[in-house]
């Protein structure tokens, strides 16, 4: 992550200035008082904008101010990348200039950053890749001839057989073209139209363009969005970015994170009082809370969705991450389409892939897809017009999503090691999400529900009376105040439960289970003993 | 909301239509990809099922796509991609040794020594100390921080990201924003999508698309009657334009947006795309540090730049950083706040930005080979400006400012009556109802002015310039014989 937060932090704590804080901020030391009592409080009051400071410079505000910026965006918060992240960034450079620390290394279980944490690429993916990016590789024997025939057929869809051009806004013909296919194989048959498939950078930017599309209205009219509680924060920062409302439902986490029609309806019978709700975001696998769906479960979704006229929107990333015994992925398009056209040919569905997650974990290169189904024609029509303001995605992301969904096939020279590649990383991530729940599960205060699949164990964490009440005190979050307290302690980065939202009352850290099985291991010890540490520094 | 239909089915609305979609998504325009490429499109797609046509191929002079209109990419950018995507190639002894440091150096910066690792929201770190060092050295030492870089996914992100940290009020308080007539239209659309007042501001045909502060002054009064003018844009090189502007008017500019208080937005994509003589590029960074600190103390400033233009013109990429001058150390944590939702730019994106702020240096191996491919690349494209300027100015009717920049002209043409009598029947903006005819006839694929704005009463298009030199040439003639016969056909 480098300095970014490092410098964001030292930015907002010591070199503050020409800004009166709002009276509910804590007191700031200045480091140029002479600039500290500048204009927002004028422009606030209505005095000129200019005046004299005490060193008889000309002070003013700036034309851009906490104040007089965008009011949405401050309600953006994104817990995933947030001030702990900042924190960790922040060790890890005190750590590279030999600073003491009750640590050695910092540990950023905060993301599902699979490389990061020394997953290593997909051969194939990667040498297609080098092909794509130098085509002068064409001609290098030690290429497979599979690797090469696919960089080929990638180079003669974009424009002067170059990655470097631009595609279509929708993304390459061809590429959307194997996305279908792809589809209409993991679903048994049921057909997909290429014409359906927009590439995305990265399955957010997806999510963020049909959220826009669906936010009108005003008050009571406003477009209200369901969300599952907890909630991968992406969703929760787009509404607040749109001004749309956000509806929360509770994910029961006795039932180990099932959904419940009973509280959907609930949450949308309270929200129908104070907003117009159109759209029902599901999550599955689930992110943090790692359960998958039952089809039952789908199907009632689907039901409840046709009924109260929702637009559905269902976050698919992981759907190769499917761990737990017994589980297995249903694409919301498949079940869809075997409940029969009375719900096939109405309900209104997007879908969202990603080349991020997964058994290739390619975060870097932002590839993604979303599939709409049942969208009124005029509305693809300005869907279109909107993505093609940004031009289009990164050509090497749609290159990759194409390897994705186009990945060797049997009796091609690189088949055999491609499933080798594949199985394995499946296959530890299938044991690391059993020695996860299992070591969460031995430690008093920690209760930890099945990883059935995703990439996060998102375990409920007892905190003692007087902890809460010292994160009380000092205006944070109780599960924050853990965290930041492991962080310091241990230097393993956690993201706490208030970011993802979760019922009154309880805490949790959401921690990736990505890292290497040695490294796992000490990392949930060190976890274990500081559970145990801060417990009984708190009874 | 449901009713039976004659069929006696159950037929129900839609829960998203466009009655009930997004408002400020429908007013979004964007000529660039708009309908007259839509069509390109599906007459590519009829000549490759055998249709007869009047032409053989579609030329799609719409965009600047470099690499599309066969401009190769350069070899050694090229390289380290390809030994940052595959580093097994790292051992392979024909790629040469400045090629393989620079790709270690960018794995090494990056998660696990990996393209495919998230990179910190703002940009890989050692990315944005390269790209400071290269503002340095094209600003004449200016310093720069790279904590005031952000890397983009494209300029376009940036622009659009800062447009929304800029937009609030209501109503009469609601944030104006001035950009220039004729226009690139990610600012009208990026305006519209955000509700923000759009303040035009025109650029003078007649001085070669000069910027003049008397219309400014004139735009921004006027604008201050109905909503709260906060941002000034400039596009320099001039895109649709093709203008570069002189010192002394980035001066006047700068002294404007101090004076009036706005927020300075400076696109300087097409930096490396100077062509006519006695012109030069000079940024808005090194401009206002140069006026003194009464300017460079207080004068916000955003800049652009990108890996798809210039000499390199790797749009696929969607590279790009912007440098943030002056902002509000408040605001600065809302920005880096805000983009961490969207986790990072494209990871080869921001390597291939990397690449061309920290090109091959004197006494590598790959220097040469370099400085030769950018000299060509860029040499041909000042031929081509001229080669365009020259030949549409041969034509009655056409009218062409030199193409002093970035890569397009963007011609004046006279439309007949009878034509725009036509086109406005038919409920068509005169040069649309011209483009769409040129491309029917002839497979060439422009732009309409109206998509970029300009002076009431007047008519251009966009043209890249593109095209390798032949096929430049043909074009130009193509679109010479069109507009003859249009011409006489409504005369």
């Amino acid at each position: 992550l480098g300095s970014t937060y490092t410098t964001l932090i030292s930015v907002v704590s010591s070199k503050v200035t020409g800004v009166v804080r709002s009276l509910t901020s804590p007191p700031l030391s200045s480091s140029s008082p002479g600039r500290a009592l500048s204009s927002l409080s004028a422009t606030r009051r209505g005095l000129p904008q200019e005046k004299m400071s005490e060193n008889g410079m000309v002070s003013r505000a700036k034309v851009l101010t906490i104040d007089t910026m965008n009011p949405t965006v401050k309600k953006v918060e994104y817990a995933v990348r947030g001030p702990i992240v900042q924190r960790a960034v922040e060790l890890e450079r005190e750590l590279s200039e030999g600073m003491k620390k009750p640590f050695a290394e910092v540990i950023k279980a905060n993301i599902g950053d699979a490389h990061a944490m020394g997953q290593q690429p997909i051969t194939f993916f990667r040498q297609v890749l080098a092909l794509c990016s130098y085509p002068e590789l064409l001609n290098d024997s030690t290429f497979p001839e599979d690797a090469k025939s696919r960089a080929h057929r990638i180079l003669q869809s974009c424009g002067g057989n170059s990655m470097g051009s631009y595609s279509a806004s929708q993304g390459i013909d061809s590429v959307r073209q194997d996305v279908a296919r792809y589809i209409e194989r993991r679903d048994g048959g049921v057909p997909c139209d290429p014409d359906d498939i927009y590439l995305t950078t990265g399955a957010s930017d997806g999510i963020v363009t049909m959220l826009k599309l669906l936010v009108c209205g005003e008050g009571a009219a406003r477009t209200g969005v369901m969300i599952s509680i907890p909630q991968y924060p992406l969703y929760s920062a787009a509404l607040a970015e749109l001004g749309a409302v956000q509806i929360n439902y509770y994910l029961n986490e006795e039932t180990c994170w099932s959904l419940d029609i009973g509280e959907l309806q609930r949450a949308l019978d309270e929200a129908r009082q104070y907003c117009n709700p159109r759209a029902l975001c599901i999550i599955n696998p689930g992110n943090p809370t790692g359960q998958v769906q039952s089809r039952e479960c789908i199907e009632d979704v689907i039901r409840f969705a046709a009924k109260e006229r929702l637009f559905l929107m269902a976050d698919e990333v992981y759907q190769d991450n499917v761990y737990a015994e017994g589980c297995q992925f249903h694409s919301f398009k498949k079940v869809l389409f075997e409940m029969g056209p009375e719900y096939s040919n109405t309900v209104e569905l997007a879908s969202f892939h990603s080349t991020s997650k997964c058994y290739m974990g390619e975060c870097g290169f932002r590839g993604g897809y979303m599939e709409i189904i049942n969208m009124d024609d005029e509305v693809k029509a300005q869907l279109t017009k909107l993505v093609s303001v940004r031009l289009c995605p990164p050509v090497p992301g749609q290159a990759l999503m194409d390897l994705v969904v186009n990945p060797p096939q049997p009796g091609e020279p690189s088949y055999d090691n491609f499933i080798k590649e594949r199985t394995a990383t499946l296959s530890a991530l299938a044991q690391k999400a059993k020695l996860t729940e299992q070591v969460l599960n031995t430690v008093q205060g920690i209760s930890c529900n099945p990883v059935q699949g995703a990439m996060y164990s998102f375990p409920r964490i007892t905190i003692p009376e007087k902890a809460i009440k010292e994160a009380t005190d000092k205006g944070q979050q109780p599960d924050m105040f853990y965290c930041m307290k492991m962080l310091e302690e241990t230097g393993i980065c956690l993201v706490p439960g208030s970011g993802f939202g979760q019922k009154d009352g309880t805490y949790h850290f959401r921690m990736t289970i990505l890292p290497p099985n040695d490294k796992l291991q000490i990392l949930l010890n060190k976890v274990k003993e500081f559970h145990q540490r801060f417990t009984q520094q708190y009874s």
